[in-house]
């Protein structure tokens, strides 16, 4: 638990923990160093104060409403981009989030697990309402336009590749497979690893949802 | 009663020599999917009893079937078709989350848990000659675990002890 660390270096230590953690995510290197980097408070790593991540969002649910982020103010936000053709890591990281969401318990009802598509061409509306409910009932999957879903992903840090298929219809992505959790005033402050367990996320889902409104 | 024993053994005997042995796969499933969505992954084990490689698959609910592999390098993960996976002689090659898999593609069904789905696989041996393994992949709800992550998973925290 931070012995030997004063709360200056400490901040440095997370600044650098998400530094290394976006590094990551866009030259593909190894998250050895990440999860070494993470505080006592948490087990992902934190996202600095001053960190660029965006503070909203405007998307579009399936049933073409517009979201933002201060829907959910008072509730802790879990923000994954991923695409439903994904075989693994997006069914995976849901399914922990649901799991995740399950061990709350009653507390559970306070987070919100948001599915936003990097494929928005293949990701329809209504494969995107039936998607992450399939994972949690609360879950929910949020859209933008193909034209805008690169400067989203740009916006969150977020990295993806098309890869062209052998039809113009099986193209791959690839992306990165980290969690955001924003608090309940709607401040950004986790990344949460894909390698993170489900307990591991709640624990830290639970420690946002204790502190003040 | 005797001679329905001696009969299959005397049958198995009398096969050429060159028939290519069977090839044993395993707990073949596929991950559901939603209504309209348009591919899934499909996994399961296989035992060659000679080096063979499975180069192809198809299946009558998909438009085509890729053989994909999967590597997740940092927080970013990729996916790529490869032309062929190798079956080293009596080894167990795992299809599975997280690695080596299938694509089915262009699917013209949603698939529920529950469900079985058609599969074909398609075995090269190493004169090059090609057999046809068709089977039917139990349909799994869509948060099926995935092993190989959680390995990797257990992986990551002997490091960070």
């Amino acid at each position: 638990m931070n012995i030997g660390m004063n709360k200056k270096t400490r901040v440095t230590a997370q600044r650098h923990a998400f530094a290394a953690f976006i590094l990551a995510a866009l030259l593909t290197t190894s998250s050895v160093a990440l999860s070494a980097a993470a505080t006592g408070e948490f087990h992902a790593p934190e996202i600095p104060a001053d960190a660029r991540l965006p503070k909203n969002f405007r998307l579009t649910d399936a049933n073409g409403k517009t979201r933002v982020l201060a829907d959910w103010r008072g509730k802790v936000v879990a923000l994954f981009f991923g695409y439903t053709q994904c075989p693994d890591a997006c069914p995976t990281g849901l399914a922990r989030a649901a799991q995740a969401v399950r061990l709350l318990g009653t507390a559970g009802k306070e987070v919100q697990v948001i599915f936003v598509t990097l494929d928005p061409m293949r990701d329809t509306p209504a494969v995107l309402r039936e998607y992450p409910i399939a994972f949690h009932p609360d879950f929910l999957g949020l859209f933008a336009p193909p034209a805008q879903t690169p400067a989203v992903a740009r916006a969150f840090r977020v990295f993806y590749r098309v890869n062209p298929g052998a039809t113009p219809q099986t193209y791959t992505l690839d992306h990165g497979v980290q969690t955001y959790v924003y608090d309940k005033k709607g401040k950004p402050r986790l990344a949460i690893s894909h390698a993170a367990s489900a307990e591991e996320m709640a624990e830290d889902l639970r420690t946002l949802l204790a502190e003040k409104d | 009663m005797r001679l329905s024993l001696i009969l299959p053994a005397f049958c198995l005997a009398a096969l050429p020599a060159t028939v290519q042995a069977q090839v044993e796969i395993h707990t073949p499933w596929v991950r559901a999917t939603v209504p309209q969505q348009q591919a899934t992954g499909a996994f399961f084990s296989l035992v060659s009893p000679v080096a063979a490689k499975l180069v192809a698959a198809r299946s009558p609910i998909a438009g085509r079937v890729e053989l994909h592999t999967i590597q997740i390098q940092g927080e970013v993960m990729s996916m790529r078709p490869i032309s062929e996976i190798p079956l080293p002689a009596n080894e167990v090659v795992n299809l599975a989350p997280g690695g080596a898999h299938l694509m089915l593609l262009e699917l013209k069904t949603s698939l529920k848990a529950g469900e079985q789905a058609p599969l074909i696989l398609v075995v090269e041996d190493e004169k090059g000659e090609r057999k046809e393994y068709p089977l039917t992949a139990e349909v799994r709800p869509l948060d099926a675990p995935s092993p190989t992550l959680q390995g990797q998973h257990e992986h990551r925290h002997e490091q960070k002890n």
